[in-house]
């Protein structure tokens, strides 16, 4: 089924991992997975040696959603996994909230590994998203990522 | 017969606006549609663009009623 979720406030992604995965169940029945891999992205107070006090996450309303289905979609294609979930903020952030979550489910860890990283890294590169950080001097766009 | 143009993050800030409509005469590509919208503003090298909220090339075609957008290096996640 895999669901892609967007929160414009903070959300605990270890809830949303646990209603996500009662759902899980109700859809396949039990006993379907052996293994779950997440990832959960957390907003630091440092970036490129400053100290960070607040975020703004802006998105394309529409295209951020359909592009995480594709990645969603993707992932079910490329790696044997029962299903997975992306959620991820956006608007004003706080230092300490999560930013995204992503998570996946399979048979045996391998997939539930490889599939994880692979949601993580294309929404990295794929999913119009940007952050803007306040600093003491002011604000300033992220122009890229960190290297994972 | 118009496109509609939006614009993200720091080239919205550089571009002084969050959307623009162009008409459609004499554009066929995305690239046009830069060259119409931009002021004179070179095109970025790392510009990403999309279609109707799908990613293309520079010289994909455009079409009327066509919702194109520009916006820099994404920085989800």
């Amino acid at each position: 089924m895999a669901k892609v979720i967007l929160f414009d406030g903070p959300f605990d992604p270890y809830a949303e991992l646990k209603k996500y995965e009662a759902a899980l169940v109700v859809q396949h029945g039990l006993g379907q997975y052996g293994a779950t891999t997440s990832f959960v992205g957390t907003m630091r107070d440092f970036n490129e040696g400053d100290d960070v006090s607040a975020m703004f996450l802006e998105h394309y309303p529409g295209m951020t959603e359909k592009a995480l289905e594709t990645i969603c979609t993707q992932a079910m294609n490329d790696y044997p996994i029962l299903d997975c979930i992306i959620v991820h903020r956006v608007g004003d952030i706080k230092p300490n909230d999560s930013i995204v979550l992503v998570a996946a489910w399979s048979a045996h860890r391998g997939a539930a590994f490889d599939a994880a990283r692979m949601l993580i890294e294309k929404l990295k590169t794929d999913a119009p998203f940007w952050k803007k950080e306040t600093l003491k001097e002011g604000e300033r766009w992220v122009e890229k990522n960190t290297k994972g | 017969m118009s496109i509609k143009v939006l614009f993200f993050a720091s080239l919205r800030d550089t571009l002084g606006r969050a959307s623009d409509e162009v008409d459609t005469a004499n554009i066929s590509t995305v690239a046009d549609v830069w060259e119409a919208v931009a002021r004179g503003e070179a095109m970025p090298s790392n510009l990403l663009m999309a279609i109707n909220q799908d990613y293309v090339k520079a010289d994909a075609n455009v079409q009327d009623n066509d919702e194109v957008a520009f916006f820099p290096p994404v920085t989800g996640g």
